[in-house]
């Protein structure tokens, strides 16, 4: 018997009253699959469910969501590392309104990301070439630039539950750095003045969440300790 | 940028600086007190006020005080933020939590000083 319980949170607002939690059996036959082919099995026996997916191989950060207790990509995340005891519950990521299943309104992620401005600011003229880095300046920029915008570490954030129209959580925070520390980008001041207030960068409580939960590996707790380096070095 | 005028520094900079600073300062006075009441086994009134009236033992305590009253307000400041959702609850609780810090400190200059 390898039959694995698989219990998915469930709600269509158009029908459901509320939310409900229902039960699949799922027979893996034995292979250690991820939890996002675990997702397609459970759909062959109720083609309703819904969740988003795109790629199946961690790149594009459609199908975050919780995975019995944490965030986590399904399509990279093998049975072997989450299920215990034969079991599988899986959520939609936390603090964000559920559009559908396992589908959530992301809205309040991305305007917390659109804040932060994530774009190259340069009022010099365009030279002909083009704005050239040193190797140690584009150093500067690993462990930045890769974040898919999954989610995953803003919706494991306390910090970004109770505020999220106010901070701007660990995701936005590793954006907003990544342009801080571009040696191309000239907008360093007007970027920290819209984050010295007391919700922006320092509602972060440095629970490390983010860290524990990125599947990319990346570090939103130390370069949020990074923007508060710049902040305090401009304003002493 | 996110307005807020409840908070002690009314930037999250100075709030961050502050709670850091007040934390040191709590600490070494702590480790004081803590010190002092254990090396000193048989401490009688005339000890413990002859303590209290040398002026830098005034000048650490107030200090301390001071650093108190800032770590609690912005400390619970945060709290009301993060959890009373209503906004009339909120600004009544930070009210009461204030002006509770400031007869807190008072009170204690006034037994600093007073005896």
């Amino acid at each position: 018997m390898s039959k694995l319980q698989v219990s998915l949170y469930r709600y269509n607002p158009e029908t459901d009253s509320a939310p409900y939690m229902q039960e699949f059996q799922v027979d893996t036959q034995g292979r250690d699959l991820m939890v996002l082919d675990v997702l397609h099995l459970a759909k062959e026996q109720d083609n309703g469910l819904a969740y988003r997916r795109s790629c199946r191989e961690g790149v594009c950060g459609s199908d975050g969501m919780n995975m019995n207790g944490k965030n986590g990509l399904a399509c990279i995340t093998p049975l072997s590392e989450v299920v215990k005891g034969n079991e599988l519950t899986l959520r939609p990521l936390p603090g964000l309104p559920v559009i559908r299943d396992l589908v959530v309104d992301m809205g309040l992620f991305y305007k917390q990301y659109e804040r932060i401005q994530p774009y190259l600011q340069n009022n010099e003229p365009a030279p002909a070439i083009e704005r050239l880095q040193s190797p140690e300046e584009r150093d500067k920029l690993d462990g930045l630039y890769e974040c898919i915008l999954c989610a995953c570490c803003s919706t494991a954030c306390p910090s970004f539950w109770w505020n999220p129209e106010k901070f701007v959580g660990p995701a936005g925070l590793l954006q907003s750095y990544r342009f801080l520390a571009d040696s191309r980008d000239t907008a360093t001041r007007e970027r920290l003045a819209e984050l010295e207030d007391p919700f922006s960068v320092f509602r972060c409580r440095g629970i490390m969440n983010c860290v524990a939960v990125c599947p990319k590996g990346l570090n939103p707790t130390r370069a949020i300790g990074k923007i508060r380096e710049m902040l305090l070095a401009n304003a002493t | 940028m996110v307005t807020n005028i409840t908070n002690l520094g009314r930037s999250g900079l100075s709030d961050w600086l502050l709670q850091r600073v007040s934390a040191v300062i709590l600490a070494l006075y702590t480790l004081f007190m803590v010190g002092y009441l254990l090396l000193s086994p048989g401490l009688d009134y005339a000890a413990w006020s002859g303590l209290f009236a040398h002026t830098w033992m005034r000048i650490f305590s107030l200090l301390a005080f001071i650093s108190l009253a800032a770590h609690a307000w912005i400390g619970l400041w945060t709290v009301t933020t993060d959890y009373l959702k209503p906004t009339g609850i909120r600004i009544a609780v930070q009210l009461i939590i204030i002006l509770a810090i400031f007869v807190f400190l008072v009170w204690g200059i006034t037994v600093l000083w007073g005896a």
